[in-house]
């Protein structure tokens, strides 16, 4: 299993530089925004939390179709789904490195990008806290939309069609935590909802996604 | 002889052939019934005027909109238990029919908005749901589209009505908690004391019973249609190695 994540966290950080142009993608999103929003920064405050909540979701998106694509087109994903290892784990591990090397980042740098949207310094605390809670739900769903698109030639507008109605309600609940934050109000509510959704989901997707998978490689 | 014989394509198509006309114009019966009685021969709302009657249309196609996601959901998971083609197809055929009711549904619905509540849309819940769920339909859609193995398409649309459903529901109820309400309760439920009044309500159970009717009409004419697609596709790719043979 250590292998197998070891494996993944090389190839998403070595070919082509996958990990860093997910992070590249979120901040040019968020830089986007007050082209289209205006520079005032009331308003930038305002819309802080959801820009970046919807940023992460996007560069999520953009980095998913390499999950499982290049294992499927070689033949390793043959391979893999032949290992002693059940395919729910592999899916598993390799979410969790799709996470480590687009959310994580994400969550460290999104406090330096709230800045220049003027976050109430209040939420940034809940801000870290919701995206690290809530991302990792990201990937794992993202998994689900990336081995529906398997091998499709036009998968990429696809993937993006089946997964983000799936992150609504982590969207919710997450911009809702920082939201509550910069308001002045209780955020914990609405971040208990993102960790409870999110561990449910940690525990019921890859079975999803490895169904969907044997039907692929069937 | 139990339920699954039906399952048989021949079966299918034997029995559906039959009952299609009989619904058919029971749908039109029911329908013109409930319209026409609800749309002239109902007075005006004291508070709402004559809006209120897009109500006949609005709250049937609602109800259809949410039955048939239910309907390819059963039919889902029908083909992933016991793998029967007629299933599959049915679900197929079921998804644009259900997009159409939803749209409608969003639609008169905005109708009705702008001069009730001086706005075409609000991010309500219950619409935002509907919203939710028409992009569901979308991307169900999409996904029959663009796989070509039958059996592999049937499947991870199978799995796709499956996930899609949970997180339906989810969003349903995340989006609660994200905004409050403008749109009223719900107009029928077994609690007499919440439905509308009785002028309104019996031409409104002819339109949803037409609405029920135009659904199984629909779905079972698509689906007869999706299975004579199958039959041409396999009578095609067994001709076509004939074929070449005879002008080599």
């Amino acid at each position: 299993m250590r292998a197998l994540l070891a494996r993944e966290l090389t190839l998403a950080l070595r070919a082509g530089g996958g990990a860093a142009q997910g992070l590249v993608f979120f901040l040019i999103v968020v830089l986007l925004i007050p082209f289209g929003m205006g520079p005032e920064p009331e308003a930038l405050s305002r819309v802080a939390p959801g820009t970046l909540w919807i940023a992460a979701l996007l560069s999520c998106l953009m980095t998913l179709d390499r999950l499982f694509q290049t294992d499927f087109e070689d033949g390793s994903l043959d391979a893999l789904a032949l290992s002693p290892l059940p395919l729910e784990a592999i899916t598993a591990i390799k979410a969790l490195a799709h996470w480590l090397t687009t959310g994580l980042p994400l969550t460290i740098i999104a406090p330096l990008l709230a800045l220049t949207l003027n976050l109430p310094s209040a939420a940034y605390p809940w801000l870290i806290a919701s995206l690290a809670i809530g991302t990792p739900a990201l990937s794992f769903l993202g998994a689900i939309g990336a081995a529906l698109t398997l091998g499709l030639r036009r998968g990429g507008l696809l993937i993006g069609v089946l997964t983000l109605p799936l992150y609504i309600p982590t969207l919710i609940f997450g911009a809702r935590t920082v939201t509550a934050a910069a308001e002045a109000q209780a955020p914990l509510p609405a971040l208990a909802l993102t960790a409870a959704l999110t561990l449910a989901i940690l525990a019921l997707s890859p079975f999803a996604t490895a169904a969907i998978l044997r039907i692929q490689i069937r | 002889m139990s339920l699954w014989r039906y399952a048989n394509p021949v079966e299918f198509m034997r029995l559906s052939g039959r009952i299609l006309p009989v619904v058919t114009v029971l749908c039109a019966v029911c329908l013109a019934t409930g319209l026409i009685w609800g749309f002239f021969f109902t007075p005006d709302d004291y508070q709402q005027g004559s809006t209120v009657k897009i109500i006949y249309l609005h709250v049937p196609s609602a109800l259809m909109a949410i039955n048939a996601w239910i309907m390819m959901l059963v039919a889902s998971l029908i083909w992933f238990i016991r793998r029967h083609h007629v299933s599959a197809l049915a679900a197929r055929a079921a998804a644009p029919v259900g997009a159409v009711f939803t749209l409608v549904a969003l639609l008169t619905g905005a109708i009705w908005g702008q001069p009730m509540w001086g706005t075409f849309w609000a991010w309500d819940p219950r619409l935002t749901s509907f919203l939710i769920l028409f992009v569901f339909y979308l991307g169900y859609m999409a996904l029959w589209e663009a796989v070509e193995d039958p059996e592999k398409v049937a499947d991870l649309t199978a799995a796709l009505c499956m996930v899609g459903s949970v997180f339906a529901l989810l969003s349903r109820y995340a989006v609660l908690f994200w905004n409050q309400g403008l749109h009223q309760g719900a107009s029928l439920s077994l609690d007499a004391e919440e439905n509308v009044a009785d002028v309104f309500y019996q031409p409104l159970l002819f339109c949803i019973a037409g609405f029920v009717l135009l659904f199984i009409a629909l779905v079972l004419l698509r689906t007869r249609t999706e299975i004579r697609l199958r039959r041409l596709q396999a009578l095609e790719t067994r001709a076509t190695p004939l074929a070449e043979r005879a002008i080599g």
